[in-house]
This record gives structure tokens, sequence and C-alpha cells, in this order.
């Protein structure tokens, strides 16, 4: 899973040569071989090094507060959302949609690594909820559409709807 | 920049070390565990960073990456590496070793939890070659792990064994100094322990061995998790208890009234919510308070504490004069004839009180007269004009429940002068149109009154230093703490303290004549009266508070009160009372899915329960058992018998049983001589972790998860007689009846045990047992010392009485007569769904057999037959909605058929043995 993310974000940053991975102990933790040193170890790790790699440095955040809420998603992503239980996503597509509520991106305003990852990471949890759930966590499911929106991100997986146009606003349908 | 941090908390540890190293200048506020700091997160996280944007961070790697960001320190990438590896695999291992060695007290256990990690670091750190993890200076890395580490690494008691370069890199003195002082903060110098309260409120990691970790919600039976580890160290140091034997002098003495505090002693004053006198107290009210409190007070006297437990009726108000006029009595009558009953019930539930006063005494005038007028000294009351409604022909002003009129919100007809009924909006009385005074259907005229009023924006930041200092050092539960919280955060307002009434302690100032206190400033008094009439010497216990502990027990919706109101009242007196420690609240109990409700004749009530011919002790047992401790639960009929039948009969009562029939049969009534071997050692080690447990959670008055402690240690016993088969081996030679006598013994002294834990949940069986034994009374002062003792009380020798089944099976006929009595009559307004499988009887299933009696059987086990049929009427029944869908039909009719259809898979899955509960809808697309 984690190393098809890492090829889904190696294409997003236009990079020309994959890399290859492996991936160690039980939780699959993904391994990247590294030429000039010691390998890198853990999905958050690796992704930031291949952003510089790209010299795209804003993915990361482009001031310290934003770049430490980006690496704050990240360690969300990896000790929260993977896995999280059954009765823990209620309680974190509640948070999030608290969170989101004044946001356009995890980070802010501006598209960053956590939107990547967390996007990923929430996948799963999305393909499950139903409509009415959806709607429940309506800030939500509006940031989701729009990353997977978002020209080259989704690449791995089925885009999913989200959002219902309300062409009736009467409450009984 | 604002950090948020809390004492005891090992994440706060990492951030504060942070600050030190970096220099970075940040504002540090030390808040309460519970505190929500972040706002969009449900659950409390600390450490918490308000950035200069207004952002959050709640992640403690987040916060001290950017502390050092911003001191010009970057972070390399083999810096992010070892940041996310404490978060993934570091974090989860140290957070389930804390939790061993701090809630569950097997330090032991740690260094194998840990090894996997701390080998990985040892390794790095070696390979390394460098004197920090990132290189040759510190980083955020070294910061963040070595802060982490912190409190396992300094406690030598955790022998997690050399490990070279870890030490090496360790103490090495540049982080040291900051982090040590970082965790002089946090910890306070006690080390581990310093952690404990936070711990406490941390869900158990999953994949710890605990067994406190699951909420009692099933059948303990059905929760069965995977065999405890028990090390040879725990079962030594078990057999070396149990050999010692019961203290040589009592260690009680019988209770001599009055009780007072005493030097040297833990002393502990009990209040239970006083139960209002003009009605029957229903099991939801005895649950909640009196019979909560008899469990704590009966367990805190074996502890030896020095305890006074103190309850009585709440007498005046309102509502006593409508119950009067509605029987065609006086107030006081009513008053006598309910405190009567009262009194009764409670003396039936054997709720073992010191003493059960009333709140309508000389007492109550001269001690509620005496701190108004201290109130009023100190100027902490205020004047205001209230407009009120009176009717002129009964001669008086109406209170909110007397008058009736139409809403002026949603125009029904019959809105109370509180509340309307229909919109359950609030209303203030003068607001209702057409009002009508319920009595005598006059229309009364608005007058205005002038009230007092306890002035308690003026007492809120006393009040708020108070709680901050009673809730952190006292045990207050979660629903209390947060009630308590929100009226807090939503502002103090001035709180009228009189009222124009009859029936109340007179207000003794000279422009108040003719008006009684209000009944929430009265009424708290009471426990000050009640005690001054039960000793002369009462202000030892309420003037005391540096001798005194003080626990308010109730359910939730008198928190206010007790956490708020009472306190501000006692605060504005200025006279040194002992204020509320720990303050212990139930939810809601329900009556079958629905509300007790006396109108309705929904529910059982206390003066009902004796009438079943079911005993006490088994009414305490399943209230208990269901005791809405943490959230709201049910009483269900069927459920009590099944828990007496299972649990009771067939777990315990069959244990110890069992295990006095063993001696007085096969050893002719004397206890056997005893050999201990391994396996017998084993089983000590383990009863005696549940007594452990058993004690921990009812110190924290976690009276409903300690009872599961109890069953479990019969269910140990249970499979012990049954693996070693003492009937058996009594007939084969010298050494497998040596056997049989070491078995037996050891079974006979774990029930003699049981009976010393049942004690305070059902005090009659707990008496009988030991009288069945012959077991000395000291067995019970020995057994629930310091952590618990587990030691052999009945020795080889000893002669036991004679034995007889304890509890006896409720048949399913038996409590569907219970259950019929006590449903109340079916009322029409409730939607069907809202009803149990078994009351829905209005529509029968297809499948033949009476529901009700398949509940009782489905929740002891599978039935196959029964599951055949119900999946026949499944299928039909599901054929049916789907024609009916096809057919495009009325959607009330769909509707009707679709709540058949789930009404049938739910008594499908019961009949399967599975839990009830639907599966939820998922992906359903309109």
């Amino acid at each position: 899973m984690a190393l098809r993310e890492l090829s889904s974000l190696e294409k997003y940053l236009g990079l020309k040569k994959p890399n290859k991975y492996s991936t160690q102990g039980d939780k699959k933790v993904p391994v990247l071989q590294n030429n000039n040193g010691p390998p890198l170890v853990g999905l958050g790790t690796i992704a930031s090094h291949l952003v510089k790699v790209a010299k795209r440095p804003n993915l990361l955040g482009d001031s310290a507060e934003s770049r430490a809420v980006v690496q704050q998603w990240l360690e969300y992503r990896v000790t929260k959302l993977d896995g999280c239980t059954k009765e823990d996503t209620k309680a974190i597509l509640k948070d999030l949609n608290l969170y989101l509520q004044d946001k356009v991106y995890m980070a802010g305003n501006q598209f960053t690594l956590a939107d990547t990852f967390m996007y990923f990471g929430i996948h799963p949890i999305i393909v499950d909820l139903s409509v009415q759930e959806k709607e429940q966590y309506v800030n939500v499911a509006r940031w989701f559409d729009h990353i997977q929106r978002c020209p080259g991100v989704r690449h791995h997986l089925p885009p999913l709807a989200v959002l219902r146009n309300r062409i009736y606003t009467s409450k009984h349908h | 920049m604002k950090l948020f941090v809390s004492e005891g908390n090992p994440h706060c540890l990492k951030v504060l070390a942070a600050v030190e190293v970096s220099g970075v200048q940040c504002d540090v506020q030390y808040v309460n565990h519970e505190e929500r700091v972040v706002p969009f997160l449900s659950r409390p996280a600390l450490p918490a960073l308000l950035l200069p944007s207004g952002l959050h961070l709640f992640s403690s790697n987040a916060i001290c990456r950017y502390l050092f960001e911003v001191s010009g320190k970057d972070s390399s990438e083999l810096c992010n590496q070892w940041l996310e590896w404490e978060a993934t695999d570091l974090q989860p291992a140290l957070l389930q070793a804390l939790h061993l060695a701090v809630v569950q007290g097997q330090g032991s256990e740690v260094s194998k939890v840990l090894q996997g990690p701390l080998n990985y670091l040892e390794q790095s750190l070696s390979k390394g070659n460098t004197p920090y993890l990132t290189g040759e200076a510190v980083s955020v890395a070294d910061v963040v792990l070595w802060a982490a580490l912190y409190p396992v690494l300094s406690d030598a008691s955790l022998a997690l064994g050399e490990r070279a370069s870890i030490k090496a890199w360790f103490d090495r003195g540049a982080v040291m100094h900051s982090c040590q002082s970082a965790a002089q903060k946090v910890l306070q110098g006690k080390g581990l322990q310093g952690m404990k309260s936070y711990m406490q409120r941390q869900p158990a990691p999953p994949s710890s061995q605990c067994r406190d970790s699951q909420p009692c919600n099933g059948n303990p039976a059905e929760s069965e998790e995977s065999e405890r580890a028990v090390s040879a160290e725990e079962m030594e140091t078990a057999a070396l208890t149990w050999s010692k034997g019961l203290n040589t002098c009592p260690m009680a003495t019988s209770r001599q009234h009055p009780i007072l505090p005493q030097e040297g002693k833990r002393n502990i004053l009990l209040t239970s919510a006083l139960p209002y006198v003009n009605n029957v107290p229903h099991l939801g009210n005895i649950i909640g308070c009196v019979l909560s409190t008899d469990v704590f007070s009966r367990y805190g006297r074996m502890r030896g504490w020095n305890m006074l437990f103190i309850c009585g009726t709440d007498e005046y108000g309102t509502a006593t004069e409508n119950k009067a006029r509605e029987e065609g009595l006086t107030p006081q009558q009513i008053c006598d004839k309910y405190h009567a009953i009262h009194s009764n019930i409670y003396k039936w539930f054997q709720i073992d009180f010191d003493f059960f006063g009333r709140t309508t005494t000389e007492k109550q005038t001269e001690i509620a007269q005496n701190i108004f007028w201290r109130i009023h000294k100190h100027g902490f009351l205020l004047e205001d004009t209230v407009e009120q409604l009176r009717c002129e022909k009964c001669q008086r002003f109406l209170a909110d429940r007397f008058v009736e009129g139409i809403c002026p919100h949603c125009s029904y007809p019959e809105a109370r002068g509180d509340q309307c009924d229909k919109c359950g909006k609030l209303i203030n009385a003068v607001e209702l149109r057409e009002p009508q005074c319920k009595v005598c259907k006059e229309t009364p005229s608005i007058r205005s009154s002038k009230h007092l009023f306890l002035d308690l924006p003026k007492l809120e930041g006393q009040l708020e230093q108070w709680l901050d200092k009673s809730t952190s050092t006292g045990d207050w539960t979660a629903n209390a703490k947060q009630i308590t919280r929100s009226w807090l955060r939503d502002g103090l307002k001035p709180r009228c303290i009189t009222r124009d009434l009859r029936w109340g302690t007179p207000v003794p100032h000279p422009d108040f004549k003719e008006k009684v206190f209000y009944v929430w400033f009265d009424a708290p008094i009471g426990y000050l009266s009640i005690t001054a009439n039960y000793t002369d010497q009462w202000e030892k216990w309420w003037k005391n508070p540096h001798q005194v502990e003080l626990y308010n027990f109730m359910a939730k919706d008198n928190v206010p009160f007790h956490s708020v109101v009472f306190p501000c009242s006692l605060l504005g007196a200025q006279d040194n009372y002992t204020l509320v420690n720990h303050l212990i609240a139930t939810e809601y109990l329900n009556y079958e899915d629905t509300k007790f409700s006396k109108s309705r004749g929904v529910g059982v009530f206390g003066d009902m329960a004796k009438d079943t011919g079911i005993p006490s002790d088994v009414w305490r047992f399943y209230l208990l058992y269901v005791r809405p401790e943490g959230q709201d639960s049910a009483f269900s009929w069927a459920d009590m018998a099944l828990k007496n039948n299972s649990e009771l009969l067939n777990n315990l009562g069959n244990f110890i049983n069992r295990a006095g029939m063993f001696v007085t049969k096969f050893f002719e009534g004397c206890v056997p001589a005893m050999e201990l071997q391994q396996e017998d050692k084993r089983l000590l080690a383990l009863v005696g972790w549940e007594l452990q447990q058993y004690i921990q959670l009812l110190d924290k008055v976690k009276i409903r998860d300690s009872l599961r402690h109890i069953l479990n240690i019969s269910r140990h016993g249970n499979q012990y007689i049954q693996l070693n088969e003492p009937w058996k081996k009594i007939k084969g030679g010298d050494t497998e009846r040596q056997r049989a006598g070491t078995v037996t013994g050891v079974s006979v002294n774990i029930a003699c045990l049981l009976s010393v834990m049942l004690l305070p949940y059902m005090p009659t069986v707990s008496q009988t047992i030991r009288d069945q034994f012959n077991a000395p009374q000291s067995c019970v002062d020995t057994m629930l010392q310091g952590t618990g003792t587990f030691v052999c009380s009945l020795s080889a020798g000893h002669r036991i009485g004679t034995v007889s089944p304890l509890f006896q099976k409720l048949e399913v006929d038996q409590i569907e007569a219970l259950k019929k009595t006590f449903g109340g009559q079916q009322s029409d307004d409730e939607p069907p769904k809202k009803k149990k499988t078994a009351q829905s009887a209005g529509s029968p299933p297809p499948a033949a057999g009476p529901a009700a009696a398949a509940e009782v059987v489905a929740g002891i086990g599978a039935d196959p037959e029964k599951a055949k049929q119900l999946t026949q009427a499944v299928a039909e029944q599901g054929e049916k909605v789907r024609e009916l869908k096809a057919q495009k039909a009325e959607k009330a009719a769909i509707t009707a058929e679709v709540a058949k259809l789930l009404d049938l898979k739910k008594q499908l899955a019961l009949a399967e043995g599975k839990s009830s509960d639907p599966a939820p809808q998922k992906g359903k697309k309109k």
C-alpha cells in the first residue's frame, strides 16, 4: 500500500527514474535504498525526501509553522489513521471535520504533502461511508473531493463520489 | 506562543526538554489532563502549542521540531526518520510498558515489551559511532528520544538489562541537564508514579495483556481473554503471602456511635444525595445514590478507614405541598408517611446508614439560617424584584408547576409553568398565555415580589480556585467534571434563594418575612443538619477540611448543585467548611430501554422489589452489575434472570458450594492438609492479581468494574476444580488423595476470600458463606489490607459448618410474570420500534413460540431450532418487502414491513447467540 503511494507521489513529482523500495517488519514499513548513504525508513521520511529531491520544498510547507503542521499530519497519518479501528474512525472524522471547517488544505491555504498522504490514508475510510455519513462530515467530504480532483494526486486510487448535488433543498427525499 | 502541558504526562516531558534545549521563549501553562486545549479535537490532547497564527500543534514531536526550527536548527532527514520511528515504533511499546508498570503494577513485564525497540536503538547507536543519534551535535531526535525514554531508563527497578551504547548516549551531559529539569517539572520527583493519574486516564494499549482494559458492558464470560502469563516470581510471592495466615489481633473494632474523626486515620464523610420525599424511589434512584454509597462505605470500613455515612429525606418544597394536596394530607403528614416508606425500602436493601435523617428539623432551620446570615454579612447576596403569578382565590404565589396555560412558542394548550411538554422549550411562567391556577382553575394575576439572590459571579474566582484543587487531587467522575466545567464556561449568574411558599425553612431576614429558602439552597444544608441530629459534635466533620475527606454520591443531574452552587454557599459563609473532595456521579439507569415512570406505572419501585420474592442480595448484585458507571445502562428482567443464573448460580454459587461440599463429603468436614504445587501457586497468583485489581478499582469507586474481578476469581476456581477432579482423585492412592486434599483446601480458602470480597455487594450472602465455613471474623480484616493479601484463613484441621446452596434459579415463567406486572400499560403513542422484541407483541412474528421466552434462552446460548424457523421467517419477510418495493407501494406500508423484518433479524441474531446489534449500514446510495 505504502509503496504504491510512494510511486504515485513520484509520478506526481515528475521524478524520472522510479526508486526501488522494500519493506521491513510486520507493518510493512517502506525502506528506500540510498546510494549515497544508509537506507531511509518510514513513509513520512521517504516522502519528505522525495519532495526535496524533486526540488519542490513548498510541498513541505513554506514557513516554520506550516512545516510543523505538515509533519504533524504526516505523523498523524502513520500513527492514527493507519490501523485505526471502526470505533476510532468516527472520532477521527469528527475531529477532521471540525479542523477543516475553516481550511482549504490540511496546512491552511496551500496544497502540501500532508494533503496527499492524508488523502491516501483516509481513502479506505471514505469508501465505507454511507451517503448520510458523508453529509455528516461535510468538510472532510469537501476537502477529499477537492484533493482527489487535484491533477496528478489520485493515481492509484479510484475516484469516489462524496458530495451529492442538491437539486432539491427540501429535507424530504 | 503558548505551550499547554499537564503534570505527569510523559509527552509533555519531550516538549519541556525541547524548550530548554532550544532556548525558545514561550509561555508554559499547566492545565488539567482533561482540559481540551485544541478546539477541534474531541479527546484532550496534551501537550499542545498555540502558534502565533492561532493554529494548534498537538503532536509532541511536531512541537519539538518546530521549537528547534525557530531556534535555527533545521532537522535533517535522519532526524525525520528517528522522529517517525519514535512515533510509530517506540511510543506504542512505551505506552504499553508504562501502563504495565504504573497502572497494573507489573514492572517485571516491562523489559519484555521494550526489548525490541531498545535493541534497535542500541544497534543503531553502536553502528553509527557518533555521540548523538544524527551526528556530533544534539538534534531534536536526541531530545525527543531521550525524554521519551527517561521515565523507564531512570527507573532501576524495571531491570531493562545492560545496553552499553544506549547507556553512554543517555548519560551524555549536554541533553541530560535540560531533560532532567523537564522531568522534575513533569514528574515532580515521583518517578513513574508521577504519571499514575495520567496513565489511568488513558485507554489501555490494545496489545497489552491487561484485564481491566475492557469495559464491563457484556457478560464477563463472553469477554474471556487469553490467560494472563504468571511469572515464577509472582507465584512465589503469592505462596509466601498465603502462608502468612491471618492477623492475630483484629484490626477493626465494632462501630461505636457517634463516629467522629480520629487523629492518624483516614476520616471519610460519605453523603448520598438526599432522596426527595414526595415519591417512592425507583431502582435508578437506589443505584445512583444510596446503594453505591453503601458499597463504598462497607468497603472502606473493611479497609480500616474511619467512615461516617449520612443520608436522609429531602422534605421541603413545592412538590411536597403538591403531593399533600393530592392526598388530602398536611405537608408534615406527607413527609412523615414517605420518610417511613423510604426508610423501610432502604432497610430492605440493607443500606447501612450510620444515620438516616430528614431535613424538616430544628437543626436545619438553625444551620441554614446561620449560613444565610454569614453569606449576608459577607456581602454575597443581591436583592431583586421578580414578576410572579399569584392566585387571589388560593391566596398564594404560584410555583411554576402550579400554573398551566398555552405555550407561547408552539401554542400547546397544556404547557406547564416551567416547560412545555410538547416543544420542550423552557418557559417563564409569566409568559404563558391564558394562565390557569392548577388547583382552582382561576386566572392568576402578575405581581412583583422581592427576592434574594446568591451572588455567584462574585464567588466564581474562589470557586474556580477550589475546584482546580479538588478535581485534580480527588476522584471526580468524568461526567461530574464535565458538567461542572460546562457550567463555569457558560458563566455563573446570580441565583434566587428565596420562594413565596410556606413549606420550607423560613428566611430570617425581616424584609423577607413570609418567604422560605429555595430547596436547592436549603436541601444540601440537610447533610449538615442531619449530621447535627446524629451528633452534637457535627462540626468535627463539617468544619474540618484538614482531617476529613468528603465524598458526595449522586446521579449526574445533581452534579451542579454539589460542585458549583452548594460550594459557593459554603465558601460565601467563610466558616472553614469541609467541601467535597470526591464527587461520584452515575449516569442514568433505564428500564427495559425506556424510562422509569411512576405515572405510567413503568419500572420497579423500591417498595415492590421485595414483593418479587427475589432476595435483596440478588437485587443488589444485579443493580451493581449494571450500575450506570461511565454510561447509561438498562435494567432488564431477562438480563437479570440471565445474570442470576449464569453468574451467581453457575459461576459464583457453584464454586463456593462445591468447595464446601468436598470438605464435608471427602474430609469429614475438616479442611485437609495442603501441599502447594506449581499449579496451585499459579492459581494463588492469579487470584491475588484479581484481588489487587478489585482493591485498586474500589479505591477509585469503580464499583461495577471491580465486581467483575470477583466473578473472575470464581471462574478461575471452577476451572481449577474441573481440571484437578478431586472427586476422582479421592478414590485413588495416597498421592492422589493428598492431591484431592490440596485442591479442596485451596478451593475452600478461595471461597472464603470471595466471601470477604462480596461483603460490600452482597452482605447477607457474604455472612452466610462465612457462617457455613465457620470462618474466623479476622479474615475480613486481613485480606483487604494494603494492596490485598490473599492468605490461608482456613488452615488444615479447621472444622467447617453445614454447607448449603446460596442461590436459586430464576425461572423463565417467573421472570415473564414479573415483567408483565411491572411493564406498565402499553401506551399507544409510543413508536413500536422503541420497544424491545418481547414488548412488541402486537405484531407476532410468523415463527411459532413466545418471543419473550426466546429472549431469555437466546442470551444463554444458541438455539438452533428457533434459529432455523427464524431464518425461514426472515427470508419470507424479505421477499415481501422486495415485492412491496417493486410494486412501489406506499411508503408507510413499506416502512412497517421493514420494521418487522429488522425485528425478525434481531431475534434471529439472538437465537444464533450473536449480539443483537444490527450491522452498521454500509454505502447505501439513494
